[in-house]
């Protein structure tokens, strides 16, 4: 059954869909959506690192994209620049650097658009077992932190005047989202990963009243998104990643009808 | 460390704190003893939030010593705001740092008078309501020390003296501390055990009615107001050049 590289996108695809659900929230949440796409253009270093020393892409692009984060989070102490100007500038410039790296490996084939958008021909059963043990470890460490880092995120000083640390539990999600967008860059591709986690988490506060129904509504999105986009990126022919961003946006459209209603019964 | 005093919860050794350029304040010692409600009172920018901050230990790199001997802390932060992105209901939020039983929650609610709003989403709340959710939700664990920082802005005035009675009824059950941050001179002076008026620096210090007879009391806060209620208005006997230091006149 694995053999048939459709099924082995939807299983990859679901894998994908519930860790982006439950990240994006708090990505959302904590307006990091820019932050993430910055790792995410980093990633394609990693990709780029991966092929020339021969080691496994999602590893590899996990160790550039925490390696970003970390640099930016130094670079935020070191200058006055503002964060957006210094998130820009690293996007950027990694994704640039990335490119011209692959210029000089003329070696090797690059399929560069399925590097930028996904590929559904390319999920083997070796990126089917990085996802969903890959996923299953982030959810378990979110699961972990969740109290602590759900508390510093509605208020970081009432959470460290409780006796959380929130310094460490910021870290620990920074790592999350570098290996999320590590083991999802193949399927969705680099530039629309953080579509992945933002337009599900999006749709999902548009229909829920508290934080766990959020989750539980941004990875059904999530889902959704995946299935219908794959289905139709296979009958129609289109790139997987863009495919299942435009679901996420239809269903984000369809939730802002639900949100409309709410808010008029809270008018009158 | 040792602590010698089995009362004692905090205690601030000449601590101050240095940021851009200038003290935002500077030697203030004191310490909260359970059962205990120490005040804090000076003008806008005096440095009372920060000292709360010191004592809670949210600032990294200070000037002397701070020592806390409980964890069991509660805190009303003065401002806080909850983005719209986040949907959070007034029982999310209870729950925020802790984990509370049924009766726990509602217990704690009912005493601020906000159990029927408990699946309410924050955002819906006005400024006096969201108040008594912040004090409900810190002292539904029974803290030890709780840090109260301008606990009853935005609150009605029935609402805020019965607030008020709450807190004196909680240090006198929970046998718990209080350091607390006030405008209101009235309640500070009838209900506190030990009061200290900031302007940057420690103006002067003692039980209520020490600090009221204190010859730097009445000239910070005007001969009228320290006979209680009715506007203040400042008279310093100093001023603070651009780096803090004083300046005696």
């Amino acid at each position: 059954m694995l053999d048939d590289f459709f099924i082995r996108a939807i299983i990859a695809g679901i894998g994908i869909a519930i860790v982006t659900g439950s990240l994006g929230c708090f990505i959302v949440w904590r307006r990091l959506s820019f932050f993430g796409d910055t790792l995410a253009h980093s990633a394609l270093l990693g990709v780029t690192l991966a092929v020339t020393i021969d080691i496994n892409i999602a590893f590899s692009v996990f160790v550039t994209s925490s390696a970003v984060a970390l640099i930016l989070i130094k670079l935020q102490k070191k200058t006055n620049l503002p964060g957006d100007a210094l998130l820009g500038l690293l996007a950027h410039s990694s994704l640039a650097v990335g490119l011209v790296v692959i210029g000089f490996l003329t070696f090797i084939r690059f399929d560069i658009m399925g590097l930028l958008f996904g590929d559904i021909l390319a999920v083997t059963k070796k990126d089917i077992a990085v996802i969903w043990i890959g996923g299953a470890l982030i959810l378990l460490v979110l699961k972990l932190i969740w109290k602590p880092l759900f508390a510093s995120t509605v208020n970081y000083e009432l959470a460290e005047a409780e006796g959380m640390n929130p310094d460490r539990v910021n870290a620990i999600f920074t790592i999350l989202m570098a290996a999320i967008i590590a083991i999802s860059i193949k399927m969705v591709g680099l530039l629309l990963i953080t579509g992945m986690l933002i337009i599900p988490a999006a749709m999902a506060r548009n229909l829920s009243n508290n934080p766990k129904q959020m989750v539980i509504f941004s990875i059904i999105g999530g889902l959704l998104s995946v299935l219908i986009g794959l289905f139709t990126s296979l009958e129609i022919n289109t790139s997987s990643g863009p495919s299942i961003i435009t679901t996420a946006l239809i269903l984000f459209i369809f939730s802002l009808f639900k949100l409309n209603k709410r808010t008029q019964l809270n008018k009158k | 460390m040792i602590n010698k005093n089995n009362n004692l919860l905090v205690k601030l050794e000449k601590t101050g704190v240095y940021r851009n350029n200038k003290w935002l304040v500077k030697d203030v010692s004191l310490e909260v003893n359970k059962g205990k409600i120490v005040t804090l009172i000076g003008p806008n920018g005096s440095g009372k939030s920060t000292t709360a901050k010191i004592a809670l230990g949210l600032y990294k790199d200070i000037e002397g010593k701070v020592e806390k001997f409980t964890d069991k802390i509660g805190y009303v932060p003065q401002k806080i705001s909850v983005d719209w992105a986040l949907p959070i209901r007034v029982i999310d939020f209870m729950n925020l740092t802790q984990d509370l039983t049924n009766t726990e929650l509602n217990d704690a609610l009912t005493l601020t008078g906000m159990n029927h709003m408990k699946h309410n989403s924050l955002n819906d709340l006005s400024g006096g309501e969201f108040q008594r959710v912040l004090m409900a939700r810190a002292i539904a664990k029974k803290p030890e020390l709780l840090v109260l920082d301008e606990p009853v802005q935005g609150v009605d005035f029935t609402g805020e003296i019965a607030l008020y009675k709450l807190i004196k009824n909680i240090s006198e059950s929970l046998k718990c501390g209080i350091l607390l941050i006030s405008h209101n001179l009235h309640v500070v002076m009838s209900k506190t055990d030990y009061v200290l008026c900031l302007n940057g620096h420690v103006c002067c210090s003692g039980t209520p009615v020490a600090v009221a007879n204190d010859k730097k009391y009445k000239e910070l806060f005007g001969d009228d107001v320290s006979k209680i209620l009715s506007i203040y208005e400042h008279k310093h006997d100093h001023t603070h050049s651009s780096d803090g230091t004083i300046e005696k006149k």
